[in-house]
C-alpha cells in the first residue's frame, strides 16, 4: 500500500517535473449531498461516475464522497480530494457553489464543476439540467389527473432550480385545468425519509391526489401508495419501483454523457470553463415512462408536449405570463431568456403563499 | 389560508407516529440513564436497529419478527458500548459517539441490497365498531400495534421506576454506585441489563421508521431522531410520563407546522421550522423548574476498587 502510493507520488513528481510526460490515470473525484442509496439524485450521480469507468476503464480512477453536509465540511472534503490527486472534481449540489470557488482558488491546476449553481472561475464550469422542462410535463398530467384539483408540492429550499420547477408546473396544470391548486410545503432538507414522508401525507390529508416533490428519497412516493389513490411522480431518478401506481412517471437526470465528455475534456488538455444547461433535447432531462395509470389521451397530450419541447419549438417559458403579484413577465409569445430562469425568486401568478426567504 | 383544510383528527393521529420512534428511543434511553450510563450512541443504534428490523420483515415476510429482530440488533450493537465502558472502563462520551459512527456506518453496509424493496405491511388495530366511531375512532383505535406497545411501555419503565424493587436498585445503581454496591449489588451487571434495554428500545424506534413511518430503507434515514430523543432525555428530568409528553409535543409540532404550511398560513416558514425544538424545550425547562435533577452517578465509570 505505502510502496504504491510512494511510487504513484514519485510518478507526479516526475510527471509535473517533465511537464510533458502524460499521467498515467486521470483521478476524477465526486462529492455528494446524500447517501449513494438514496434512489433519486445522488443515485443518478453515481451511476454517471461508473459510467466514466465505465468509458474509460483503466485510464481513469473514480473517489467519490457520500452525505457531505453543504457547508465547511464540503471544503474539507475538497479540498482532500484534491491533496490527494484529483484532476477533475465534480460537486453536486446547489450548496457547494462557494466551498468549490473557494477550493478552486486554492487549486488552480484541479479542474472543479458544479451542479446546478451559476459561479464560474478560470478552473470552475457549472453544469445544470433544465428539469423544468420535465416539470411541465409533470405538469400536464398533474392537471389532468387530479379529481380534488388540489396538487401538493414538496420544495427542499427556496432556490431558483426549485422555485422554477413549481412555476413550470403550475402553468402547465392550469393551461389543462384552470381550477387547480398547488400547495406548497417545504422540508428544508434535501434527503430526510421521514421529514419528506410526513409532508406527503400531510399534503394527502389536505385534500391533494397529486403529489410532486422536489427532495431527494423516495419517501413521498411510499406514503402516496399507503394512501391509495394518489400519484407521484419519481424525482432526479425513474423511482420505476413505484410504478404503475403511485408513481405514473418520472423526471430522469442523465449525467454520463457530460461527466464523459469532460473527463475527456481533462485528459486531452482542452477543458475549459463552460456554463453548461441543457433539457430534455440534448438529453440530460429525460422523462420516465408514463405507465398505464395515466389515460391514453393525456399520455399522448404530455408526450406531445415533450417532443415539442424536445425540438425547440415550445418553451415552458411562453408568455403571456403575469409574475404572482399581478405585474407583467412576458408578453404574448415572448419567451423567459436564461438570466430570468436561472435567478428565479418570484411566482407566477395563481400560486398562493410566500415564497420563503 | 384555509385552515379549514386541516383536519384535526388526522392530525393528531398522524402526530402519535412521528412520535413514536422518538418516544421508544427515549424511553429505553432514560433507563440507561438512571442507571448511571450515559449513552451518546442512541442514533447508531436505531439506525442499524431500522435496517435489522427491515432486512428481517422482508426475509420472513413478517413485520413482528422483524421487530424482533430490530430490538435484538439495537441490543448486540450495545453490547460493544458494554465492552467498551463496563469491561474496559473507558470513556462513555467517546464511545457512545464511536456506537453511533459505527452505526450509520453498518447499517449503509447492512443495507446494500434492501434499497428499493418495499417492506410487508403492518396491520392496523381494526376493533369493530371502536374503530369506526367518529373523532375517537381514528386517534385512539386504529394505530399499528407498535404505538400502543410505545405508550405501554412508557407506563411500564414508570411503573418499575417507582414502585418495583427492581426500579429502586436501578435507581440506586445510578445515584450512587459506590452505595449500591457495598450493600451487595452488582453494579455492572444492572448497568449491562439497562443498557442493552437502551439498545433494543433505540432498535425498536429505528424499526418503526423504517417499517411503519417511512416505510422503506434508504441509508441514514433516522436523521437526527437519537440525538433528539437524548436531549429529550435531560429535558424530560429522566421522568418517563415526560418524555412521552415531550415525544408528542415535538411529533406534534412537527406535523402540525408542516399543515400550516400546507394551509398557507402567513407565518414565515423559517419559524415553523423551528417551532418543534424551541415549544418542546421551552415546555419541558418550564416542567422541570422542580427539583429533579439528573441520577448522581451519571455518565461516571464504575470500578469495584474504587
Amino acid at each position: 500500500m505505502k510502496f504504491t502510493s510512494l511510487l504513484a507520488t514519485a510518478a507526479m513528481a516526475l510527471g509535473l517535473a517533465t511537464g510533458a510526460m502524460a499521467q498515467d490515470k486521470t483521478k476524477v473525484g465526486f462529492v455528494y449531498v446524500g447517501p449513494v442509496g438514496d434512489g433519486g439524485w445522488t443515485y443518478e450521480h453515481n451511476k454517471g461516475r461508473l459510467a466514466v469507468e465505465e468509458h474509460f476503464g483503466d485510464k481513469v480512477e473514480t473517489v467519490f464522497v457520500e452525505s457531505v453536509p453543504e457547508g465547511p465540511d464540503a471544503e474539507r472534503v475538497m479540498t482532500q480530494m484534491a491533496l490527494e490527486g484529483a484532476d477533475l472534481i465534480f460537486t453536486t449540489s446547489f450548496g457547494y457553489m462557494d466551498p468549490t470557488i473557494n477550493v478552486a482558488k486554492k487549486f488552480p491546476k484541479v479542474k472543479f464543476e458544479h451542479a446546478t449553481g451559476y459561479k464560474t472561475a478560470p478552473n470552475v464550469s457549472v453544469y445544470s439540467a433544465r428539469f423544468y422542462e420535465g416539470r411541465a410535463v409533470q405538469g400536464t398530467i398533474a392537471g389532468r389527473m387530479t379529481k380534488s384539483n388540489v396538487v401538493g408540492y414538496i420544495g427542499s429550499y427556496p432556490i431558483p432550480e426549485v422555485i422554477r420547477g413549481i412555476n413550470s408546473a403550475f402553468i402547465h396544470a392550469r393551461k389543462v385545468n384552470p381550477d387547480v391548486q398547488f400547495k406548497i410545503v417545504w422540508a428544508y432538507t434535501w434527503f430526510d425519509p421521514a421529514k419528506e414522508a410526513d409532508a406527503a401525507k400531510v399534503l394527502i390529508e389536505q385534500g391533494a391526489d397529486v403529489i410532486l416533490q422536489h427532495t431527494d428519497s423516495t419517501a413521498p412516493q411510499a406514503a402516496a401508495q399507503a394512501a391509495g389513490n394518489v400519484i407521484t411522480f419519481g424525482q432526479a431518478s425513474d423511482m420505476s419501483e413505484y410504478a404503475p401506481m403511485p408513481r405514473v412517471s418520472s423526471i430522469i437526470d442523465n449525467w454520463a454523457p457530460y461527466y464523459i465528455a469532460r473527463t475527456q475534456a481533462v485528459m486531452d488538455g482542452s477543458w475549459a470553463t463552460v456554463n453548461t444547461w441543457d433539457g430534455i433535447g440534448a438529453g440530460m432531462v429525460g422523462i420516465g415512462e408514463i405507465s398505464d395509470a395515466v389515460p391514453a389521451e393525456v399520455k399522448a397530450e404530455a408526450l406531445a408536449l415533450k417532443d415539442a419541447i424536445a425540438s425547440g419549438s415550445y418553451h415552458p417559458f411562453t408568455g403571456p405570463l403575469k409574475k404572482q403579484d399581478g405585474s407583467d413577465w412576458l408578453a404574448e409569445g415572448e419567451t423567459a431568456d436564461d438570466g430570468t430562469l436561472a435567478g428565479m425568486n418570484f411566482y407566477v401568478e395563481g400560486i398562493e403563499g410566500d415564497i420563503p426567504n | 389560508m384555509d385552515l379549514s383544510a386541516i383536519n384535526p383528527v388526522l392530525l393528531v393521529a398522524s402526530l402519535m407516529v412521528a412520535a413514536t420512534p422518538l418516544l421508544l428511543a427515549a424511553i429505553g434511553e432514560l433507563v440507561v440513564e438512571r442507571a448511571g450510563v450515559l449513552n451518546l450512541g442512541v442514533e447508531g443504534m436505531m439506525i442499524v436497529g431500522a435496517i435489522s428490523g427491515f432486512a428481517i420483515a422482508v426475509e420472513t415476510g413478517s413485520p413482528w419478527l422483524g421487530f424482533i429482530g430490530a430490538a435484538v440488533g439495537g441490543a448486540i450493537l450495545s453490547l460493544l458500548f458494554v465492552v467498551l465502558t463496563q469491561v474496559a472502563l473507558a470513556n462513555q462520551v467517546a464511545s457512545g459517539l464511536a456506537l453511533t459512527l459505527f452505526g450509520l456506518g453498518l447499517s449503509a453496509l447492512m443495507g446494500q441490497s434492501y434499497v428499493g424493496i418495499k417492506p410487508p405491511a403492518m396491520g392496523k388495530l381494526d376493533i369493530p365498531v371502536l374503530s369506526d366511531l367518529p373523532v375517537v375512532g381514528p386517534i385512539l383505535f386504529s394505530h399499528d400495534l407498535v404505538l400502543y406497545l410505545g405508550i405501554a411501555l412508557t407506563g411500564a419503565v414508570w411503573w418499575m421506576l417507582k414502585y418495583s424493587r427492581a426500579g429502586l436498585i436501578l435507581r440506586a445503581v445510578g445515584e450512587n454506585h459506590d452505595a449500591a454496591h457495598a450493600l451487595g449489588y452488582k453494579v455492572i451487571r444492572i448497568r449491562v441489563m439497562a443498557i442493552m434495554f437502551g439498545g433494543a428500545c433505540a432498535g425498536l424506534g429505528g424499526a418503526y421508521i423504517s417499517l411503519i413511518r417511512v416505510p422503506q430503507w434508504t441509508e441514514g434515514m433516522t436523521a437526527g431522531v437519537g440525538w433528539i430523543a437524548l436531549a429529550l432525555v435531560v429535558f424530560a428530568s429522566w421522568k418517563p410520563w415526560r418524555a412521552l409528553l415531550g415525544a408528542y409535543l415535538f411529533g406534534g409540532v412537527t406535523v402540525i407546522q408542516l399543515n400550516l404550511q400546507a394551509a398557507g398560513v402567513a407565518i414565515p416558514v423559517e419559524y415553523l421550522a423551528m417551532s418543534p425544538y424551541v415549544i418542546t424545550i421551552l415546555v419541558l425547562v418550564i416542567l422541570s423548574a422542580d427539583k429533579s435533577s439528573a441520577p448522581a452517578s451519571l455518565g461516571r465509570t464504575f470500578h469495584a476498587s474504587h
